[in-house]
């Protein structure tokens, strides 16, 4: 049977404001429980919703980050239900008129095809708190630090056709919220979270399957592997004859599967109404204005930049604009170097290598964008080759002193001196009169073996470039 | 002396001829001697009144403050949170709730000086006319104590009417001001949406609830909403506009004030002694210079039904934090979440709050919205636009604040009949529009209450209109004959 599978995501972005959405307390991660929970937090009767204006602007900002149509007037509303973590029995959300409304972004796959993912809407509203249900002694702790932290609900439209397209989505996004930096993004950390609503269909049809929302994905890996899963499952579920059900699925990590968590057709009624405590927000053309004029280069615009101002490939500047930081310190090693193909290869092979050996991010780098810069230049002027430049990186890893420091220390000097070079390849030739021999019956090839021996007795110092020069002349005059 | 305006007794404190301490002492006095009967106060500040009075005379002396309420005794509405003093809500869910931090209206009295007496009884979370829905028992009128005193801000009528405070605060969702006033014979103002901060002022409709004074005079109700009105940038519903000296234009003549007379107001179901009384205050007016013309409020009659509608949806959702999770009452041994919401909320809460909150449910629930809140809503912009055009060619509208004078304790069982004592002020608060109540007669013992309701924010023109009624006539300086003098 051939199916496809159809998949919307709704990711929720913790907005990194000092302060909630509706309150004036901290959001820091990993407070002493309920010691950032303030009288509306709590909600005491009488006490009342004041919107930051902060977090309105960060949301704006993502709005104009993805081109997307920016609510001109927004309106809170309330969706009712209980829970002890949801302490005013409401969580305040925008149904109707969201504060950003159609926008797009563009994924790009690893076969390099492209392809332009709708976003349906992205709204603003607070997160519950916490239930702790261990050390209670069959009682529920409540957290409350985390009740009224603003998030950013974003919608996709459901594009998706694959685990692997998901996950190229949930990347730019989160790419282009920390280039916005409105957010922290921290899946681990839940500072952005991830529902998938999954289906599948048989292809070729234009209905919809029936679909499951599977919640609790802590990582891209996860989203992957609970995708993947959910699909096969409905895939049984339909062969074997059965239906699949509206529901809710939780995903589990340590056992790799989907299961029930609570079937919709049963589900809360929200009865959402417009949040009277709050007046519709209104924003006009010169607010607008402001926040578009503290848009940074956006990861699409910046490769494209890459590729036309520092003549990478395409797949290198997809690589290297993956991340502000990762971008900003290539910028810096290919302007500090002056060779940007040569950055584009050190930065995205052997400083990315190192990274993802130790698990760093690139904050954490031992070796900073200028030292590998100098690194880079001292190969273009011929002080070290290539090959010598590893090991000049790998000292730098625990050598905090300067490239030309270690260079010399260590002797690295690439030898350029000709009547040095001159005697290496003396030996060489005397050493290895076969492969002379089949060199002067026309058997080029051969010159590769005696260039390699002759940087071999250097110990890859001399300069190969002067050595193959040097060994072709010597074996012609003969 | 306690029987006298807040603008005598601030001559009086001014002069020296009366200290705070001795006002305050004689209200105290006066609430021991009154209260067991008529059930006005839920909860009595005599050692802290005391103390805030010493301040005020010690700060007089001091030449300090000089605002006219500085030392005048008050009473608030048991809904204004008070930081260390009980705020029940007149609910079994609250009886033993401790504020953490004061209203914004109970920090603006603190501010000028104001003594603050107790806390008044009311309708449990505003929510009745009668003030028989308190969990406290209901508040009795000291016009004749088998009689309601209105409500939901009954216990702040009652303590005026009956001497027990120089002034008080009360909120009016759908009338809560104007009719408990109406029924005890005081002034009453309901102001615009907006004119006065609802931080620390307990929800019930947020859309439609309303701070506001309760005087003895339009005078003092000006002198009051002096001190409460303004912008408060922790509700993000009060309005952004200067709010003025309300006292400055009382004395303006009424010379070609046009006054519009609502057909609606004046038809079946009014009793003919309030009308009687109405048109008689109309003859007054228009001696002063003013003439008085039909009007037509057309839309007037859905008022009722949208107000049931908007005000429990709002208020489902507002009552939902009192769920025995974090403060107020939790039933005794829940067996499990779900037991301790249901049992908390079903033992916490009253007939007539569970009755709102299910009507609000219902009228938002998926497949009723549009057919219920949506509509609603439509009609109370019809309703705001009746107003609009009325206010084209009248600047004030005047008209009974309640069909007749106020009933006997437990004569309104069936809860629609309650709701439709509400029939001429509930549109005022469904349009955001200020109205007073004022005294202008009194029928077989009882006052009957005139409304005069302006155009938004002419919170100012209705104080005037109302002062110079008050210059002319007596009806507000009558006192309750069941109730003895002094204290």
């Amino acid at each position: 049977m051939n199916w496809e599978t159809v998949i919307g995501l709704e990711v929720h972005v913790q907005l990194s404001t000092v302060s909630k959405l509706f309150s004036g307390s901290a959001t820091k991660f990993g407070a002493e429980p309920n010691s950032q929970a303030n009288i509306y937090d709590l909600a005491l009767p009488g006490t009342l919703p004041v919107l930051n204006a902060a977090a309105l602007g960060m949301a704006v900002k993502f709005g104009l980050g993805i081109g997307a149509e920016i609510g001109r007037r927004s309106v809170f509303d309330r969706k009712n239900y209980f829970y002890p973590d949801l302490p005013k029995g409401y969580q305040v959300s925008q149904l109707d008129f969201p504060i950003v409304g159609k926008g797009s972004l563009m994924i790009t796959m690893d076969d390099g095809s492209e392809k332009v993912i709708g976003i349906t809407r992205a709204h603003m509203e607070e997160d519950a708190g916490k239930s702790l249900h261990e050390d209670f002694h069959g009682m529920t702790g409540i957290d409350l630090n985390r009740a009224g932290t603003p998030l950013l609900e974003i919608v996709s439209d459901p594009d998706l056709r694959s685990a692997k397209e998901a996950v190229a989505y949930l990347k730019k996004l989160h790419s282009i919220i920390r280039y916005l930096d409105i957010s922290d993004a921290i899946m681990a950390q839940g500072s952005m979270r991830c529902d998938a609503n999954v289906s599948i269909r048989r292809r070729g049809t234009k209905e919809f399957g029936t679909r499951t929302e599977i919640k609790n994905i802590n990582s891209f890996k996860f989203v992957e592997k609970a995708i993947n899963f959910e699909v096969r499952r409905q895939q049984e579920l339909i062969e074997d004859g059965g239906r699949v059900v509206q529901e809710t699925r939780l995903y589990d990590a340590d056992k790799d599967e989907t299961r029930s968590m609570r079937s919709k057709e049963v589900a809360n009624d929200y009865r959402y109404f417009p949040e009277p405590d709050l007046l519709p927000v209104v924003i006009d053309e010169a607010y607008i204005a402001a926040i578009k004029a503290t848009l940074p280069e956006l990861p699409d615009a910046r490769g494209a930049r890459f590729v036309s101002e520092y003549k990478l490939s395409e797949y290198d500047a997809g690589v290297l604009v993956a991340t502000r930081e990762m971008a900003d310190y290539f910028e810096t090693v290919a302007n500090g170097s002056g060779d940007a193909k040569l950055a584009a290869n050190w930065v995205s092979q052997d400083l990315l290598g190192l990274l993802n050996k130790h698990n760093w991010e690139i904050s954490q780098s031992p070796i900073q964008a200028q030292r590998l810069a100098d690194l880079i230049k001292r190969i273009k002027d011929g002080t070290i080759s290539g090959k010598i430049a590893k090991t000049v990186f790998e000292s730098m890893l625990h050598d905090t002193a300067s490239v030309d420091a270690i260079i010399a220390a260590k002797g690295l000097q690439q030898v350029t001196d000709t009547g040095a070079i001159e005697q290496l390849v003396d030996t060489v030739i005397s050493n290895n009169p076969d492969q002379v021999q089949q060199f002067r019956a026309g058997k080029e090839q051969v010159i590769g073996f005696l260039v390699g021996q002759a940087m071999q007795l250097s110990k890859g110092k001399a300069n190969p470039a002067q050595v193959n020069e040097l060994l072709r002349n010597k074996m012609k005059a003969k | 002396m306690i029987e006298k305006t807040v603008a005598e007794l601030a001559a009086a404190l001014a002069s020296g001829d009366i200290s705070s301490v001795e006002l305050t002492q004689a209200y105290l006095n006066r609430i021991n001697r009154y209260n067991p009967t008529l059930n006005a106060f839920i909860t009595i500040c005599d050692e802290s009144a005391l103390q805030q009075a010493q301040a005020a005379d010690a700060a007089r002396a001091k030449g300090k403050n000089i605002n006219p309420l500085l030392g005048m005794p008050l009473a608030h509405k048991d809904i204004f949170c008070t930081a260390g003093v009980k705020t029940t809500c007149g609910s079994k869910m609250l009886h033993n709730f401790i504020a953490p931090y004061n209203a914004t209206v109970v920090e603006k009295f603190n501010a000028a000086g104001a003594v603050m007496l107790g806390k008044t009884n009311m309708d449990e979370f505003a929510m009745g006319s009668s003030n028989e829905t308190s969990h406290f028992g209901p508040v009795r009128n000291p016009w004749n104590t088998e009689y309601v005193p209105g409500g939901s801000s009954g216990g702040s009528a009652a303590a005026l009417a009956a001497d027990l405070c120089a002034m008080a605060t009360g909120t009016d969702t759908g009338g809560s001001i104007r009719q408990p006033a109406a029924f005890t014979g005081i002034t009453g103002l309901k102001p615009s949406y907006g004119r006065i901060s609802r931080w620390g002022m307990i929800a019930f409709a947020s859309s439609l609830d309303q701070a506001g004074p309760l005087a003895k005079s339009a005078e003092d109700a000006a002198l009051m909403l002096n001190v409460m009105a303004g912008l408060d940038e922790k509700d993000s519903t009060s309005i952004d506009k200067p709010a003025e000296d309300y006292t400055a234009t009382l004395n303006d003549s009424l010379a070609g004030l046009r006054i519009g007379i609502p057909r609606q107001h004046f038809a079946k179901g009014l009793s003919a002694d309030v009308e009687t009384a109405v048109r008689a205050a109309l003859v007054e007016y228009e001696r002063l210079g003013a003439t008085v013309k039909e009007i037509d409020l057309p839309n007037n009659h859905l008022s009722v039904s949208a107000y049931y509608v908007v005000a429990p949806a709002e208020a489902s959702a507002n009552l939902s934090r009192f769920d025995g999770v974090r403060y107020g009452y939790r039933c005794a041994d829940p067996v499990n979440l779900e037991d301790m919401y249901k049992r908390s909320r079903s033992e916490g809460f009253g007939d007539e709050v569970k009755r709102r909150i299910l009507v609000g449910t219902y009228a938002l629930s998926a497949g009723f919205y549009d057919a219920y809140y949506r509509k609603a809503q439509k009609i109370r912009r019809l309703i705001k636009d009746d107003f609009t055009r009325a206010f084209d060619t009248v600047d004030v509208i005047i008209g009974p604040t309640s069909p007749h004078t106020a009933f006997k304790l437990g004569a309104k069982t069936d809860p629609v009949t309650m709701y439709l004592e509400d029939i001429y002020t509930i549109a005022v608060n469904l349009a955001g529009l200020p109205g007073i109540s004022i005294p202008a007669g009194i029928a077989n013992g009882l006052p009957i209450g005139m409304q005069i309701v302006g155009n938004d924010f002419a919170e100012a023109k209705l104080l005037n209109v109302a002062h110079q009624f008050q210059r002319e006539t007596d009806w507000h300086k009558r006192k309750p004959v069941a109730l003895g003098k002094g204290a």
